[in-house]
């Protein structure tokens, strides 16, 4: 009984650290907050909570350029803009 | 801001140059396919819904079956392309709830961190479907290449203005 307690959590303690390391990548791609308490170890939950609220802000950003977007492609030339935009992104 | 230093080649690099020609040339069909001398608001809302689309759709394919969230992206917009043409997509719908039965199951023996997930499996396209590990990564890949399609947008946004 005691050796599948044992086994057991040595199996979340792997997960957990794995966790750990992906929610660290993660905190690492979101925007710094400079009003945030910064403990050193903020909560796998603030974390998430931080990383929907991005995706969100990235969804409605997405929205908004497109938006944009539909009223300023009736105002360009296709070819001629096309070109030079590919050229001037991809350098 | 426009002049952001992109000296060192990164995986991502080709991955953006992808999506950009994918998207310009949707863009560029959706402005041969429309009057351009006379926008009404209806036709401008459709405009930016099929922009909208069209910039989700060029970076899903860019990304290709590489990743769940992308392969999940995809079948979706397959599922809604055969549901317009009037056939069944039931196979796809019947894998979901089978798996989403089973993750209510795991989530209840679980708790904690499982709970905490559940607003992020909504937001990520096929989150329903991964374990925690899964989530945690495919997000982290969602939100880079997130980042790069409005890096992208907003730089044709300026050009576009630049340019009147």
């Amino acid at each position: 009984m005691s050796s599948r307690r044992r086994r057991e959590s040595s199996r979340t303690n792997i997960s957990e650290e794995q966790i750990t390391q992906l929610l660290s990548t993660l905190r690492q791609l979101l925007p710094e907050i400079p009003h945030s308490h910064s403990h050193k170890a903020s909560s796998a939950a603030k974390v998430l909570k931080q990383t929907c609220n991005y995706i969100k802000t990235l969804h409605r950003e997405v929205d908004d350029l497109s938006d944009r977007l539909s009223q300023l492609l009736a105002t360009i030339d296709a070819d001629s803009a096309e070109a030079a935009i590919i050229r001037s992104l991809l350098i | 801001m426009m002049n952001t230093p992109q000296q060192v080649k990164n995986p991502t690099s080709s991955l953006k140059s992808r999506f950009i020609t994918r998207f310009l040339g949707a863009l560029t069909k959706i402005n041969a396919e429309d009057p351009i001398s006379s926008p009404s608001p209806t036709r401008i809302f459709q405009r930016y819904r099929r922009i909208k689309v069209a910039s989700n759709k060029s970076m899903a394919y860019s990304v290709r079956s590489r990743r769940i969230w992308s392969r999940a992206m995809l079948s979706r917009f397959r599922s809604r392309r055969s549901a317009f043409s009037g056939r069944r997509s039931s196979v796809k719908t019947t894998n979901c709830t089978t798996i989403n039965v089973t993750i209510n199951e795991n989530k209840t023996a679980k708790g904690g961190l499982d709970m905490q997930t559940d607003e992020l499996r909504e937001l990520v396209p096929g989150g329903e479907a991964m374990d925690v590990c899964n989530l945690l990564d495919e997000t982290a890949h969602y939100i880079k290449c997130l980042t790069t399609q409005v890096q992208v947008m907003r730089k044709i946004v300026d050009f576009c203005h630049l340019s009147k």
